[in-house]
């Protein structure tokens, strides 16, 4: 499996998640939203910079309450609940906004 | 953006509605994705189908029964008598004939009979007995990817026929002819490796924690630890990594630490063994149950501690409560005056006996409380010192922090549990019609709560039974956050601080 970005063809596994971390490129998240039927704002972009960072720094996407607390530290407190990441991204801001972020699934019990 | 339509229907709650009617091939599109061989491999299995598999197939099945009295016996003794076709959540919630429990169990016991009964070697057809072949392999596939393992239809079982170890003998096969489940097998592949199901890092780990005592100390104002690796702590806590990750679990993890604070206990977590599930009894491989577990006697070592404490997780703790000694032991090393193990349920509730902790319930007035039981929990092992102690403790915590508490209807709580519709290694997304679909009575059960109590609150001790409440709720009508972890409940009920 794979996706069509910038003209060139990157694996993905079943479940469209990058095989290869190092194939992310911004048009990525781009694309896969695409294929969600969403369209990215600039507050998705923050969800996505701040995992890439984090997973940078730790080698795995943080908690769902660091990314909360993080999010409602830039776009304020009224965001930064998992009621308001739930909105971006409705498919669980861990598992989608990872999968827009070029990113491993998060695995086990979550 | 919304969430795209999902393929499926949820099924309507109906409380009138005993036994569905019987839809044939209802799930037989469902499967979850196929381990790659690189994760077959990371565990013990080969990459792939291996080439003679219907004949090591064969012999697997004839080693695990030659090995497992019990399997044999499960496997020679049902008369179809029917007690267990009612009773399966994933049956109810579906109306696939094969997931009546004893359909799903005959698909293994028709090879079991071909190979290894007089009967069926010679009258096949006359005894319903079938050869190893790929459309048997398939259907077990399928099929034994739909069974969470809860063990509720074996209560009925006139015979005690515990059909989990059925669906784990499998499984087990499955994985042995080199046909895994993605989701189990990469989980156990990154315990192996990182020493959790979530594949967290020690620096993650340690960063996690450190947020957390922040976060509680600017909430309460009391500084409350939440130790990693101290040597020389009296408690090793052993929690899902979940609970370091998820909500609401992390809130659970919370709750634990203000205990242990409030009762002035020592403790740690540990980044070696920073796992308390054990999915290695989800496929029925004992090497891998054994090389999970071994990780925590390790741990227990390194650190020097005195006791083992589990956090809020259903499988793990019949794992430690059954197995853990076997698996692991022995372990003359710690203190013999408590249990080895013991559950942070039986540690929370020994110190409300004692009067060791300052409760206040009015904190969850705002919330109308009923308790699921874990099927892995209730079905598989006990807590504190008397029989039925796994159902009285958890609920006489929960009545000592809530003033508003009521239980969902008898034939679904207690040793009768529903699973909560994700268990036994299916907690996946390749699954999630299943999982919907196989919440339904349980879902049943709580609106009926609901309607009659005005409950608002689910609460959980489990880690899967916690994401996939999260995750069906909203299926059903309710919010995601209506889950609670039991300990979020003390947590907010403790009155942290010198005791007056």
């Amino acid at each position: 499996m794979g996706i069509e970005v910038n003209g060139k063809t990157l694996e993905t596994d079943e479940e469209g998640y990058l095989a290869s971390l190092s194939d992310w490129e911004p048009a990525v998240a781009g694309v896969m939203a695409e294929i969600d039927d969403c369209e990215l704002s600039e507050n998705h972009w923050e969800v996505i910079n701040f995992l890439r960072e984090y997973y940078e720094e730790y080698q795995i996407a943080p908690a769902v309450r660091v990314l909360t607390k993080a999010i409602g530290k830039k776009l304020g407190k009224d965001k930064g609940n998992s009621k308001y990441l739930y909105e971006l991204y409705p498919y669980g801001p861990a598992k989608q906004a990872c999968k827009y972020a070029g990113l491993p699934k998060p695995t086990g019990c979550v | 953006m919304a969430a795209k339509k999902p393929e499926f229907e949820t099924p309507v709650i109906d409380h009138d509605q005993l036994v569905p009617a019987l839809a044939r091939g209802a799930l037989q599109h469902s499967q979850p994705f196929v381990a790659k061989p690189e994760i077959q491999e990371g565990i013990g299995f080969p990459g792939e189908l291996v080439d003679n598999w219907q004949r090591v197939a064969v012999d697997k099945l004839g080693e695990l029964v030659g090995k497992s009295r019990g399997l044999q016996v499960y496997l020679d003794s049902c008369v179809k008598c029917g007690a267990c076709t009612d009773k399966c959540h994933y049956f109810l919630g579906t109306g696939d004939p094969n997931n009546m429990p004893v359909a799903r169990q005959d698909l293994l016991r028709k090879v079991y009979r071909r190979y290894y009964t007089l009967p069926g070697k010679y009258l096949p057809w006359l005894v319903g007995a079938q050869d190893m072949t790929e459309e048997v392999l398939d259907e077990w596939y399928r099929y034994f990817h739909q069974c969470s393992q809860c063990r509720r239809c074996s209560v009925y079982c006139p015979y005690g026929i515990d059909t989990a170890e059925v669906s784990m003998a499998a499984r087990e096969i499955m994985d042995t002819v080199g046909k895994g489940q993605k989701y189990c097998n990469e989980i156990i592949g990154k315990v192996h490796k990182l020493g959790n199901n979530l594949g967290l890092p020690e620096p993650a780990l340690a960063d996690t924690l450190e947020g957390l005592e922040e976060d509680v100390e600017e909430e309460t104002g009391v500084s409350v630890a939440f130790p990693l690796d101290v040597k020389g702590a009296d408690v090793l806590l052993v929690t899902p990594s979940a609970d370091f990750f998820a909500e609401p679990h992390i809130d659970g993890l919370i709750g634990y630490a203000k205990v242990f604070h409030q009762a002035g206990l020592s403790w740690t977590i540990s980044s070696h063994a920073s796992e308390a599930a054990n999915f290695g009894l989800f496929i029925g491989s004992y090497d891998n149950m054994q090389k999970v577990a071994l990780r925590i006697r390790e741990a227990a070592l390194e650190l020097g501690v005195k006791r083992i404490v589990f956090g809020e997780c259903g499988h793990a703790w019949r794992v430690a409560y059954s197995f853990l000694n076997t698996l692991a032991g022995p372990f003359d090393f710690l203190d013999p005056r408590y249990p080895v193990p013991q559950h942070i349920i039986e540690v929370t509730h020994d110190l409300m006996k004692r009067g060791a902790l300052t409760l206040d319930a009015e904190a969850n007035d705002d919330k109308r409380v009923t308790f699921h039981d874990s099927c892995n929990v209730a079905r598989a092992s006990r807590m504190g010192n008397h029989a039925g102690g796994q159902f009285s403790l958890p609920r006489e915590v929960i009545s000592s922090v809530c003033n508003h508490y009521y239980d969902m209807p008898a034939n679904t709580i207690g040793e009768a549990t529903f699973c909560c519709g994700g268990g036994g290694g299916l907690l996946t997304d390749d699954l999630v019609e299943l999982r919907v679909k196989g919440a339904m009575p349980r879902m049943q059960a709580f609106s009926e709560v609901t309607e009659r109590h005005g409950i608002t609150h689910l609460a959980a001790i489990c880690a899967i039974c916690k994401s996939q409440f999260s995750k069906v709720l909203p299926y059903y009508g309710f919010e995601m956050d209506q889950v609670v972890s039991v300990h979020q409940l003390v947590g907010d009920a403790l009155q942290l601080g010198s005791p007056e």
